[in-house]
């Protein structure tokens, strides 16, 4: 891409994108970390990824100011401005990724203590899948490829399928096992926050189509499958 | 970036090199000032010698010696006002020789002088013109005649120059204008006081003369007016419309080019051609008066035109694109953009243009010279087609006149045509500063 | 694969345009200054056109009320109607023309005669007033229109020159609306302006939008922005874009459009 003429110009744009692309590295091993974590029923890897959600919040004000001096300096347009506009919203939606990842990691150290169980192996394989948006959509990002991106955003309706059946077999387990009950909850909970992260993921993928598109992904064009929050589930299967 | 890579030396503002240079600077400058100065202040001095010598003289123009003499106004000379019919006397008064008035009056003052020569020369003290004043004095008040009056008579040149210095009565006889004996005369009279030192309307008001004591500028003003009213009338609408025409309608190709090159050249073309242009066409071919101020007008037009065009086109250039594409924008005609706004905005200048167009016209003798407006003209002329003269012209007669109290007649004459340039001038700088329009 | 927004919109579009160009070349002796320029433009839309100096926009912009009639050199191809009226016809007085599309340039251009000669000169000159009422009328109509009318109405003898540059602007605005156009064109208005006349003079088209189809020429790509409801971007003669102003500012489709608006000319 060409560069603009004030040189300044692009080395602040080129900050911002740093920010956010650190962020959603951020976001990916804090995924990583609290799944390593559930896994191991490991409460100091658990307690490591709490804290290195703070970062993340520090870095999505870095981007905030960052973007706001874009806007006051630049009055950017066209793809800059699309750019910086996806930028704000891209850490918003990273750092509720971090979230989601800090929220796994405080349901670990809540299992850990109820005594191990059995991880349903579907969840890693949901983990797996988010972990895998996530870093294509970071990559779609950085390499400015707005395919991929859109891949990543059709992968969602894989993963929204894959939650719907581990909430369904969580729900199984639940009525063989209704003493597990407390810890399967976690796992269901655990099951929605990574369906949540690929939702992120999904959305930070739109931005990045439209930065790079300059058009929206309609909202009706959006897969969606999931399920459990409009249909009676009823566990019998 | 590699613009970085490149580290500039930076400057040492106080090396001895660097002082060198600034110190060679300052001393460039005051030579320049000091030349510059030294320039002006030689200009100054040439006019100052120039204004000082024709005031000197000229002012000495517009002063005339006067001989206070007891005239008898004599009824055997003059005739009786109570026993002839009021045109009779006139008559007779016109006809009489008052010669013999001013001869029996100075017998009178003196009576040792006897010789028919001596007397004649005694008579020559008083100028021609007394002859008139004496008359005109009594057709003004016949109940003159009769009596005793004592009255200033204008004196002759020779002893107006007497009066004034210019003859130095301490030179041998044999060099000097003025005889010895001439020179007593005019000493007693001095002595009686009777001589004396008027200021000298006549020189305002009367025509040319070959006595200089009579001459006046007044023709030769009005043969310039009459002379610069043919010009403006000719050469204003004329040059004005050209530079419109040239500036806002006329299509630019070659022969517009062509014609403004011609202009421009005219400019510089000597005005002596433009006399000759005007004596071969004006009167040549058209066979128009000779020495008249149509055909001086003429001529001057001519010339003139060129000024005013180029004059005409710079200004209405000056007025800025931007109130033409106003006037345009609104919807106005080419010629309404020209009328309402860009004439009027140009005025300033275009009469700027043709008032100094007009003062080069005022000052102008070589055409006029050319088409025979140098003839000795008495009369003040009541027309353009009368015979006349103008100031310059006027100026290059008396000049040429051997004269010597023509010399200050000369230098008059000159201060007046310069009275007449500053005022134009002056009308033209006015006119800028009234008129001009900021924008 | 997607449909833009702009062509969903032109498939839509059946309101007849005021004016439009077809395929308009201008020459300037040997230089091809427009190059086959097409645009509409309407009544009730602010038409911005933007590009590099040099890129024909101004030039184009002068097309539209025979401007360029003045320059020898130029020639104009192409067809140019207003309400379906070819405005190069014969039989179409130019003088005409010039009053029902009015022009602001870009330097404040008041007349040097006090600020009621100079709204009431157009009136004056197309004879739209039969009496000094009337005049007066449309005067202070004008004025109020351009927003003027309170800072002016106590000195109207006063010269339009002594007026602040922004308010010998809106003088000159008031002046083009006094003779009642259709369109108005404006070539870079505010470019002598300050921050704060300039937002006075954007105010002021905002107002008169829907009254009048009007084209205004800038380099502010924020102005372009602010004012118009669409955008044109020329480049070297060519109209490389024309759509919508909020699709050109944030999704243009022509990467030259994208390079001028955010500055990667270089």
């Amino acid at each position: 891409m060409t560069d603009h003429t004030v040189k300044a110009y692009d080395d602040e744009l080129r900050d911002l994108r740093a920010i956010v692309s650190r962020m959603g590295g951020l976001a990916e091993d804090q995924l990583v970390g609290a799944m390593e974590a559930l896994n191991e029923f490991d409460a100091v890897k658990a307690a490591a990824v709490r804290a290195s959600d703070k970062l993340l919040d520090k870095l999505e004000i870095d981007a905030e100011k960052a973007a706001i001096v874009v806007f006051a300096r630049r009055a950017p347009v066209a793809d800059d401005l699309r750019e910086v506009v996806s930028s704000l919203k891209m850490t918003g939606l990273i750092e509720r990724m971090g979230d989601y990842a800090k929220n796994i990691a405080k349901r670990t150290l809540a299992i850990s203590e109820m005594g191990p169980v059995a991880l349903p192996p579907i969840l890693d394989q949901m983990a797996r899948d988010a972990r895998k948006m996530v870093q294509d959509v970071m990559d779609a990002y950085v390499h400015r490829d707005a395919d991929l991106a859109m891949e990543v955003w059709e992968r969602d309706e894989a993963l929204d399928n894959l939650h719907n059946a581990a909430y369904r077999h969580i729900l199984a387990r639940m009525m063989e096992t209704p003493e597990k009950v407390g810890v399967l909850t976690h796992f269901l909970m655990i099951a929605k926050n990574l369906e949540r992260i690929g939702d992120q993921a999904t959305n930070v993928a739109e931005q990045v189509f439209y930065t790079l598109r300059g058009v929206m992904l309609e909202e009706a064009r959006r897969p969606k499958h999931d399920l459990t929050s409009t249909e009676l589930m009823t566990g019998e299967q | 970036m590699s613009d970085n890579a490149k580290e500039i030396k930076p400057t040492d503002w106080h090396s001895p090199e660097m002082n060198a240079r600034i110190k060679r600077r300052y001393r460039k400058e005051k030579w320049f000032k000091g030349l510059g100065f030294t320039a002006v202040i030689l200009a100054a001095m040439f006019l100052v010698t120039l204004i000082g010598r024709i005031a000197g003289d000229g002012l000495y123009g517009f002063v005339q010696t006067s001989i206070e003499l007891d005239i008898p106004f004599e009824e055997s000379i003059l005739g009786n006002p109570r026993e002839m019919s009021k045109a009779d006397f006139e008559e007779n008064v016109r006809r009489a020789n008052m010669l013999r008035i001013i001869d029996a009056s100075l017998q009178g003052h003196f009576p040792d002088v006897k010789s028919r020569r001596d007397r004649r020369e005694l008579l020559r003290m008083v100028s021609t013109g007394a002859r008139a004043q004496i008359r005109d004095m009594v057709l003004a008040n016949p109940s003159l005649v009769g009596t005793t009056e004592r009255v200033r008579l204008l004196a002759s040149d020779d002893v107006d120059q007497l009066r004034k210095g210019r003859i130095d009565a301490s030179e041998p006889e044999a060099n000097r204008k003025v005889k010895d004996k001439e020179l007593g005369w005019y000493q007693k009279l001095k002595e009686e006081g009777r001589v004396s030192l008027n200021f000298h309307t006549t020189f305002l008001t009367s025509g040319d003369s070959r006595d200089p004591e009579l001459a006046g500028i007044w023709g030769a003003t009005v043969g310039s007016a009459l002379t610069l009213l043919v010009t403006l009338a000719i050469a204003f609408p004329i040059g004005v419309l050209t530079a419109i025409y040239l500036e806002e309608f006329a299509p630019k190709n070659r022969l517009t080019d062509l014609i403004e090159v011609n202009i421009n050249n005219l400019a510089a073309v000597p005005s002596i051609v433009f006399g000759l242009l005007g004596l071969a066409v004006f009167l040549g071919v058209m066979h128009l008066p000779r020495s008249a101020p149509l055909v001086g007008g003429l001529t001057l037009a001519l010339m003139t035109l060129p000024t005013i065009i180029i004059a005409s086109r710079a200004s209405i250039k000056a007025v800025p694109p931007s109130i033409r594409d106003a006037a345009r924008g609104l919807g106005a005609s080419p010629m309404q953009v020209v009328f309402h706004h860009v004439v009027p905005l140009a005025m300033p200048g275009i009469l700027t243009g043709t008032i100094i167009g007009m003062a080069q016209a005022l000052g102008e003798t070589a055409p006029l010279l050319m088409i025979g407006m140098v003839a000795f003209i008495v009369d003040i002329p009541g027309g353009v087609t009368d015979a006349a003269t103008a100031l310059p012209v006027q100026i290059f007669l008396w000049a040429d006149s051997p004269e010597r109290a023509f010399v200050e007649k000369t230098s008059a004459a000159i201060l007046v045509l310069l009275t007449f340039l500053i005022a134009m001038n002056g009308l033209a700088i006015w006119l800028r500063q009234k008129f001009e329009q900021h924008w | 694969m997607y449909k833009m927004a702009s062509e969903l919109e032109t498939m839509t579009e059946t309101r007849k345009p005021k004016m439009l160009a077809e395929n308009v070349n201008v020459f300037y002796g040997t230089n091809h200054a427009v190059k086959g320029i097409t645009l509409d433009l309407h009544q009730d839309e602010v038409t911005a056109l933007i590009g590099p100096s040099g890129c024909g926009k101004s030039t184009f912009l002068r097309c539209l009320n025979r401007m360029n009639d003045t320059v020898a050199s130029c020639r104009v191809e192409g067809r140019i109607t207003l309400d379906g009226e070819d405005i190069y016809a014969s039989r179409i007085d130019v003088v005409q023309l010039r009053a029902r599309v009015g022009m602001v340039f870009q330097k404040p251009n008041p007349f040097p005669k006090s600020i009621y000669d100079n709204v009431a000169y157009g009136p004056r000159i197309h004879g739209l007033a039969q009496t000094r009422t009337d005049l007066d009328e449309i005067v202070s109509t004008a004025l109020e229109k351009a927003g003027l009318w309170n800072e002016v109405k106590d000195r109207l003898e006063s010269p339009g020159t002594a007026l602040s540059g922004g308010q010998q602007q809106r003088l000159c605005i008031a002046r083009a609306i006094a003779v009642n156009p259709e369109v108005i064109l404006m070539d870079e208005p505010c470019s002598a302006l300050d921050p704060i006349a300039t937002a006075k003079v954007e105010a002021l088209i905002d107002e008169l939008k829907g009254r009048y189809a009007i084209a205004i020429v800038t380099h502010s790509m924020q102005q372009a922005a602010r004012v118009s409801q669409k955008t044109a971007f020329f480049h070297m003669g060519d109209l490389v874009e024309h759509g919508d102003t909020t699709e050109i500012f944030t999704a243009p489709k022509q990467e030259r459009t994208r390079d001028y608006i955010t500055g990667r000319f270089g």
